[in-house]
């Protein structure tokens, strides 16, 4: 029970009920698709980028708790930063999902991140926290491929 | 209770849990709660038995040998077609190909005889709700022939339209791929009524087994059908072994599937002769232990007693329709007339993969996902549901557990 608390946050579960950023955006400059055929999650990311910086960032798609929270917080944080820091940002998050459970939280940099440090008592649910950045990651790269995470 | 289980055609429950090993173990530190038997069921001891047992007396290559071991090992692995024969009451043993799934069995159909016999402009009728592993080899096979699909649509209920059905046939039908019971739906098809259509035709047809052996008597005479396939892993046996069963006459025209080994009668760098039937279609070594665990598994199936289980297992669907029923945001998606022991079901606005890992920390397994039947997640326009199948090893105690855990996701969900 409390892993479970660990894991559904009062955080998450507040973002997918009210995700933020939700919906399409006009005169995007990038999007991708991502796909977990696991459990049939789907997420459109749609962005705005001039000079290196995410100006805006929207989603749409329909997913579990944790992919549509990680969306959510996702948008949120990397709106108006650089795309190398988004990068850095998808790094240290992937770092501490699927890090040792029974070592402390790396919190550095991490910001609200942090509430998907019970994720990495679910193995089985990295993929659902990762997608939405692993789909950025393509968006920036204008790969144009939609990502799965299979 | 069922009015129609009398006290001595009861199916003792608690006796036959002590016959599955796993079934005392414990995940979590709970009792293991396992609901995802239309995904593979769990092993009775005999079946273990039977595989520890032929490793340990009478392992060795089969067909080839001229000593005593070959010889216990083609014993045993050709009792065990005579076995399968038995079961599906099929006419001779040549009719019986061990294969390594439905799966596999699906696609020696569709290419030994769907290549040999569609030409461009033929068309394959399956139906919307099948197993991804009988829409997919009947894609490959329209892209190599230029056949093309058509499929017969389903209600709101998951039950197959009989008029579309019927509008479907035309002289460029050539053949036909139906699920006998849906993985995803649990609906028991009228799989009979649309062999006798298809034969109206002169359309063959293969039937895809794999949820039904496990819950109910075939009969491939009775049906009629042309072919019939299932896994031994969903029916109490191993993993790795499963059935294609075949009429002689169709299968006397179908192209080999692999080549190799005891498919051959003989090589000539000029010319290779095929050997008969079955063997035609089981090239290299098999799974014998599977073979031998899948028999052991299926004369426990008899010994148990199809009218017992099927007893037992409608009173578990009874059960948990109701049971899950009191829970308000809950919606069973398939509600067929006829059902098996499956219930696929949505919780408004909670994810099934939300639902799954839940339950799982109590130690209850139910599958979620869309089940490799997207077509059918589509139709519903859900991205996945929560399926709790049964066996006739569970009980109403482990659907109060699944309720249960229900509601504790509903409560955390909605915190
Ligand atoms: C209706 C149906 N057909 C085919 C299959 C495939 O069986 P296997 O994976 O054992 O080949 C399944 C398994 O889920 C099934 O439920």
């Amino acid at each position: 029970m409390d892993e479970l608390r660990e894991l559904y946050q009062q955080v998450i579960l507040d973002h997918n009920k009210n995700p933020r950023n939700f919906g399409e955006l006009a005169n995007a400059s990038h999007h991708a698709e991502g796909y977990n055929p696991l459990c049939g999650d789907r997420i459109h990311l749609f962005l705005r980028v001039a000079d290196n910086i995410i100006q805006d960032i929207r989603f749409t798609g329909q997913g579990c708790a944790i992919s549509k929270a990680s969306a959510s917080i996702m948008t949120s944080l990397v709106k108006g930063k650089s795309t190398t820091q988004a990068q850095e940002l998808f790094d240290k998050f992937l770092q501490l999902i699927t890090s040792d459970p029974t070592q402390p939280v790396e919190v550095s940099g991490l910001d609200r991140l942090v509430v998907f440090a019970g994720v990495r008592e679910f193995p089985l649910r990295v993929k659902c926290a990762s997608l939405a950045w692993h789909t950025l990651k393509s968006a920036l790269s204008e790969s144009g491929a939609v990502v799965t995470t299979e | 209770m069922s009015p129609h289980s009398t006290a001595a055609a009861r199916l003792e429950v608690e006796r036959i849990r002590r016959d599955f090993p796993i079934l005392q173990s414990r995940v979590r530190g709970k009792p293991l709660v396992y609901l995802d038997n239309a995904a593979t069921s769990q092993k009775p001891q005999v079946v273990i038995d039977a595989l520890v047992y032929y490793y340990c007396t009478q392992n060795a290559n089969v067909h080839r040998g001229v000593y005593y071991l070959s010889e216990a090992a083609t014993r045993a692995y050709e009792g065990g077609r005579e076995t399968v024969r038995r079961f599906l009451n099929a006419a001779s043993t040549r009719e019986i190909i061990f294969v390594r799934g439905a799966t596999e069995g699906i696609n020696l159909v569709a290419h030994g005889y769907g290549r040999r016999h569609l030409r461009a402009g033929d068309e394959i009728i399956i139906t919307a709700m099948e197993h991804h592993s009988n829409i997919v080899p009947w894609q490959l096979l329209c892209e190599a022939t230029g056949a093309k699909l058509r499929v017969i649509p389903i209600n709101g209920d998951g039950e197959w339209i009989w008029e579309e059905a019927v509008k479907l046939f035309n002289p460029k039908t050539k053949f036909v791929a139906a699920v006998h019971i849906s993985n995803s739906l649990g609906t028991i098809n009228p799989i009979a009524r649309l062999i006798r259509l298809a034969h109206e035709w002169q359309v063959p047809v293969l039937v895809d087994g794999a949820q039904a052996v496990p819950h109910q008597p075939v009969d491939v005479a009775a049906l009629d059908c042309d072919f019939y396939t299932f896994s031994g892993h969903k029916a109490f046996g191993p993993t790795g072994i499963g059935v294609l069963y075949g009429k002689e006459t169709l299968l006397e025209k179908m192209a080999p599937y692999q080549a190799g080994g005891d498919m051959i009668k003989s090589v000539t760098f000029a010319k290779t002769t095929y050997n008969d039937l079955p063997y035609r279609f089981e090239a290299g070594t098999p799974n014998i232990a599977g073979v031998v665990g899948l028999a052991k598994a299926l004369e426990y199936l008899r010994n148990v007693g199809y009218d017992k289980i099927a007893a037992h297992e409608q009173e578990l669907l009874d059960y948990a329709t109701a049971a899950l029923a009191t829970l308000k945001p809950l919606r069973i998606i398939g509600t067929a007339r006829t059902k098996a022991s499956v219930v696929s079901f949505v919780l408004d606005g909670i994810h099934p993969h939300d639902v799954g890992t839940i339950l799982d920390r109590d130690g209850i397994a139910i599958r979620t996902g869309h089940h490799c039947t997207q077509p059918v997640m589509e139709f519903f326009n859900v991205p996945a549901t929560s399926r709790a199948s049964f066996a006739f090893y569970n009980t109403t105690r482990e659907i109060d557990a699944l309720v249960e855990g229900l509601h504790k996701v509903i409560k955390i969900m909605a915190a």
